[in-house]
């Protein structure tokens, strides 16, 4: 094996051992925050000293050992401080029991519970999970979201702020509270996702994938609870939209929509993967939001051509998705798929209706979309100044450029 | 969502605050460098820069032959971009909050300057799955 692909391997090990060893660690000494560093202490030590010394027989079992040595010594430097400051500390404080053994899959679960808990704002919780559950460094997380490394190691350690004010314990939540927190954990993952979801591909080399990293966390959750289609479904969408990565920009970075994307390149294992996973979630019955988008998704996968996309079946999916949620960008979509079925007028009827919702009538997308059904209508001298509307309000460099294009090309003399 | 908070102001202003004294000019530095430690421990803080004087300022420009044309003598009353700061934040209210704090940084004998901040967003690489 030579040295750069054992690195990676190790990089790998080390992120996958990384929130078992913490649990570990957690359980043993019930202080998460601590515990937290110490682990991030042994990754490092671990990432130096690997690829001289080789691979430990048992790398998790060394983890814990270094990991719980820092803990002992972060302990004894809390006892000699809390003694100068109180002669009554009691010296039984500081003992710590003896390592429970439980499932590492339930640590790794609990820590998703913890990391994506309500209370954290979004940043937080990102931070937080891509660090304990992820195995990063708050450098490489700093990187990904272009910030300085300084501002996100004072994320982590307000998010740890919060986890010990709120008193969360390291535990299952109950029966009652599961779902809510598990819809916490999926959303998390879904965010971090879509922060990735960045249009050029070569700017990004030196920046962490956050896609890649979203799919292998989800790929670990569902490897926790199989029995859950929206996590299921949530991984369906995921490798599904991943699969269209290399087809989305062209060769200028410029964006490329669906219907006009080259669909050999489309990663054909993601989507056999994506839809397998589906296929199973579907037969289980429960069918939430993240499946249904998964499934709208599929259905344009499975399209060699555009026009032979299934749309009454995406529109019966849109019907079903709107139900399950009152999400005006729903509702815009499903104007698309109104269009492509009953043909442009019904889409923009549609949307009259939507431009009186507050939270979307001043928002580009909706301008996007009529830009696109007043095309299809032939009204193409609309469709430009909708196109140029909705360049106005972007807030994302490429589609800004992608409007503006279209609205060009309409408006040739 | 990532904002630059812009300040702006002219030469005349510049040359204002270099007459102003030594206690007010420390007065307003120290504020602003507690307002970069709040906003790091907040973890907001992206970046900050000052930038050398308006009387520097020179504008470039490529003539028709691609040659460079260069402007230097400026009317007092031009606007400068003298600074920035650059934050990552949960929403455009709390860019205008910040924004608020850096306009009432303190000038002369402790007085909120009132500065004009513009505020401006970043725009971004990600993108939403077209139609």
């Amino acid at each position: 094996m030579n040295a750069p692909s054992s690195e990676v391997g190790h990089e790998r090990l080390l992120r996958e051992l990384a929130p078992q060893v913490l649990g570990a660690v957690i359980r043993r000494f019930r202080d998460f925050s601590a515990a937290e560093d110490a682990v991030q202490e042994a990754l490092l030590a671990a990432a130096v000293q690997w690829p001289r010394g080789g691979v430990p027989a048992n790398p998790r079992a060394w983890l814990i050992q270094v990991a719980a040595r820092r803990m002992t010594d972060h302990i004894r430097q809390e006892v000699a401080r809390r003694r100068r400051e109180t002669e009554a500390f009691q010296e039984s404080d500081s003992v710590a029991p003896a390592f429970e053994i439980e499932s590492d899959l339930d640590d790794t679960l609990m820590l998703l519970f913890m990391c994506c808990h309500p209370a954290l704002s979004a940043a937080s919780a990102i931070a937080l999970t891509l660090r304990a559950v992820g195995g990063l460094t708050t450098a490489e997380i700093a990187k990904a979201f272009l910030v300085p490394e300084a501002t996100m190691a004072q994320r982590i350690s307000r998010a740890k702020q919060s986890i010990r004010s709120s008193g969360v314990p390291f535990q299952m939540p109950g029966s009652e509270e599961r779902a809510p927190r598990l819809r916490a954990v999926t959303h998390v993952l879904y965010l971090i996702f879509n922060e990735g979801y960045v249009a050029s591909a070569g700017s990004q080399v030196q920046r962490l994938e956050l896609t890649s990293e979203a799919i292998r966390l989800m790929r670990i959750l569902q490897r926790l609870v199989p029995e859950d289609g929206e996590v299921a479904g949530l991984l369906a969408l995921m490798l599904l939209t991943d699969a269209r990565r290399a087809a989305r920009t062209g060769p200028a970075e410029e964006l490329i929509p669906l219907s006009q994307q080259d669909r050999s390149l489309w990663d054909a294992g993601e989507i056999a993967e994506g839809v397998a996973l589906l296929t199973a979630a579907l037969a289980k019955g429960l069918i939430g939001p993240y499946q249904l988008q998964a499934a709208i998704s599929a259905v344009h996968s499975e399209a060699a051509r555009p026009e032979d996309t299934d749309w009454p079946q995406i529109l019966a999916l849109y019907d079903l998705l709107k139900r399950t949620s009152d999400n005006p960008m729903v509702t815009l979509n499903h104007a698309i798929a109104v269009a492509m079925v009953r043909g442009p007028d019904a889409g923009l009827e549609l949307l009259d209706q939507l431009s009186r919702d507050g939270r979307v009538a001043e928002h580009y997308r909706l301008h996007a979309v009529r830009a696109h059904l007043l095309e299809m209508s032939g009204d193409l001298d609309g469709a430009a100044t909708h196109y140029r509307i909705a360049a106005a309000r972007t807030s994302s460099q490429p589609e800004q450029v992608y409007l503006l294009t279209q609205a060009a090309r309409l408006s040739k003399p | 969502m990532k904002y630059i908070l812009l300040m702006t102001g002219t030469k005349a202003g510049v040359d204002t605050y270099r007459a102003w004294s030594e206690r007010d000019i420390q007065a307003h530095f120290a504020f602003l460098a507690r307002l970069n430690k709040e906003l790091t421990e907040s973890g907001e803080f992206v970046g900050t820069s000052p930038l050398g004087p308006p009387d520097q300022a020179k504008v470039v420009r490529a003539g028709q032959d691609g040659v460079p044309v260069t402007d230097g003598v400026f009317p007092e009353s031009k606007e400068f971009l003298l600074g920035y700061w650059i934050v990552d934040v949960e929403s455009p209210e709390r860019a205008y909050e910040i924004a608020a704090k850096l306009s009432g940084a303190p000038g002369p004998a402790g007085a909120r300057l009132s500065m004009p901040i513009e505020v401006r967003q970043i725009m971004t690489s990600r993108t939403a799955e077209l139609p």
